[in-house]
């Protein structure tokens, strides 16, 4: 049974969520990576962010081109590790919810307790699939960045499994 | 001696870029599928559904696999019979690879590692030139992702640590690296050489073609005994768990040093892309 939310997330269907969880997400995300992760933790501490992240869900992604016709290219969901350094940052300063691939460390799982947030996986390697599932897309901020700048997506049924709930509770451990 | 102009090699490495980035390696849909089918975690069956789903969608609507279309890696076998024309075979392979990327709108992932400037085109590509017999000239490129790049590992052990030392640091890698570099993995692994060596031995290991075991007895035993330990980790597909951590592992060696037992081990995720040119 595939659970349906609609973003942006709300505490209820965070409180909802275990680990295991299949899920199709529909409505706003915002992406970021590497590069964006690092200046929206400088930009924060300056109080000069230019987007709100407050309860919403940020996808770690860097996209292919869209080819002509096509809202996006190929985004599936880059390793997750690597904004670990900067994600406890985000969640302190309201975002609720991130979507990339493998573990984190102990600083972000607590760093999800303490906010109430939700790290959603989605598939490593799926990028064609998850490019369907994109209705809009455009850069918000960063365009210097390339694939790394910070976009707005409207996705609509795009499929994640809960990797970390709100409690802590992981899909990598056994 | 054999004359080749290298608008032919910009040519060829322009539609070896275009073919590995929208399908994967020969046998590789195949061994996923199978993969599915035997999988009892239902998390893992959900993801290695979506992953031969999503090779299909890719072939069929001309899409990246994966939007980590990768930094190129090009393996050129040049025939000490053949001489080129009409300029530089380095600038050659790099003016494909900025043409098949471009024209077929991948992703431009290199850049200066200080800076973190990215150079727009995905070029320079790393590039593996190797003499050999011939008038001919081998081309194999691999689009190498990152995520499974960064999960990379050499060990220098000693002597004293033998085989049973070799195969407990593969599967200790494998372990590591975890959920990181999107398995179903497949394991390239080098031993001997030099560390330099030992780490490009387990590159090349990767463009092995599927299927294929190791031709030296030994080593087709180890392979074998690698991907079963590494199956046991319980990783499996995405991390999920279950049964499908790795599909394949392949084991080079070479003649090393008598004080030395480097191992290379070098991961490729799920999106195995390999294409292939005689010319």
């Amino acid at each position: 049974m595939i659970k349906k939310i609609q973003l942006p997330i709300t505490d209820k269907d965070i409180e909802g969520l275990k680990a295991g969880d299949a899920v199709l997400l529909s409505g706003k995300l915002l992406t970021g990576r590497d590069a964006a992760h690092k200046r929206i933790v400088e930009a924060i501490k300056s109080g000069n962010l230019p987007f709100d992240i407050d309860g919403m869900a940020i996808y770690y992604v860097g996209p292919c081109p869209a080819k002509e016709g096509s809202v996006i290219g190929s985004c599936g969901p880059t390793t997750s590790y690597r904004m670990d350094p900067y994600a406890p940052t985000l969640m302190d300063n309201g975002l609720k919810a991130m979507i990339g691939k493998g573990g984190r460390s102990k600083e972000v799982v607590e760093a999800i307790v303490r906010n109430k947030c939700v790290y959603f996986a989605a598939i490593g390697g799926a990028g064609a699939m998850y490019s369907k599932q994109v209705k809009a897309a455009k850069v918000i901020a960063y365009d210097d960045l390339g694939t790394e700048a910070v976009r707005e997506l409207m996705v609509e049924d795009f499929p994640v499994i809960v990797a970390i709930d709100s409690k802590g509770n992981c899909v990598y451990e056994k | 001696m054999r004359e080749i102009i290298v608008q032919k090699i910009t040519q060829a490495v322009k539609e070896m870029v275009q073919e590995a980035c929208f399908s994967l390696a020969p046998g590789v849909v195949e061994m996923i599928s199978d993969a599915e089918k035997n999988e009892v975690n239902k998390t893992a069956k959900f993801a290695l559904k979506t992953l031969v789903d999503n090779a299909k969608l890719a072939k069929d609507c001309a899409i990246p696999l994966c939007q980590d279309t990768g930094m190129a890696v090009v393996f050129a076998e040049v025939g000490q019979d053949v001489y080129f024309t009409g300029g530089s075979f380095r600038d050659a392979v790099n003016e494909g690879v900025r043409q098949g990327y471009k024209e077929n709108s991948l992703r431009n992932s290199v850049l200066d590692p200080i800076s973190r400037k990215n150079t727009g085109d995905n070029t320079p590509s790393i590039i593996h030139t190797t003499l050999v017999e011939g008038d001919k000239v081998k081309l194999t490129l691999l689009p190498k992702g990152f995520g499974s790049e960064n999960m990379s590992k050499l060990y220098m052990l000693t002597p004293a640590a033998g085989i049973s030392g070799v195969m407990d640091k593969v599967v200790e890698a494998v372990a590591v690296a975890g959920s990181n570099p999107c398995p179903p993995i497949i394991v390239g692994v080098g031993i001997g050489g030099t560390a330099d060596y030992a780490m490009l031995l387990a590159k090349k290991a990767l463009l092995r073609e599927v299927g294929v075991k190791s031709s030296d007895p030994q080593l087709a035993e180890m392979e074998e005994i690698l991907l079963r330990r590494i199956n046991e980790l319980g990783i499996g597909a995405q991390g999920f768990g279950g049964l499908a951590t790795a599909l394949e592992v392949r084991v080079e060696k070479y003649p090393t040093h008598i004080a030395a037992l480097p191992v290379g081990v070098s991961i490729q995720c799920n999106a195995h892309r390999v294409a292939r040119r005689l010319l």
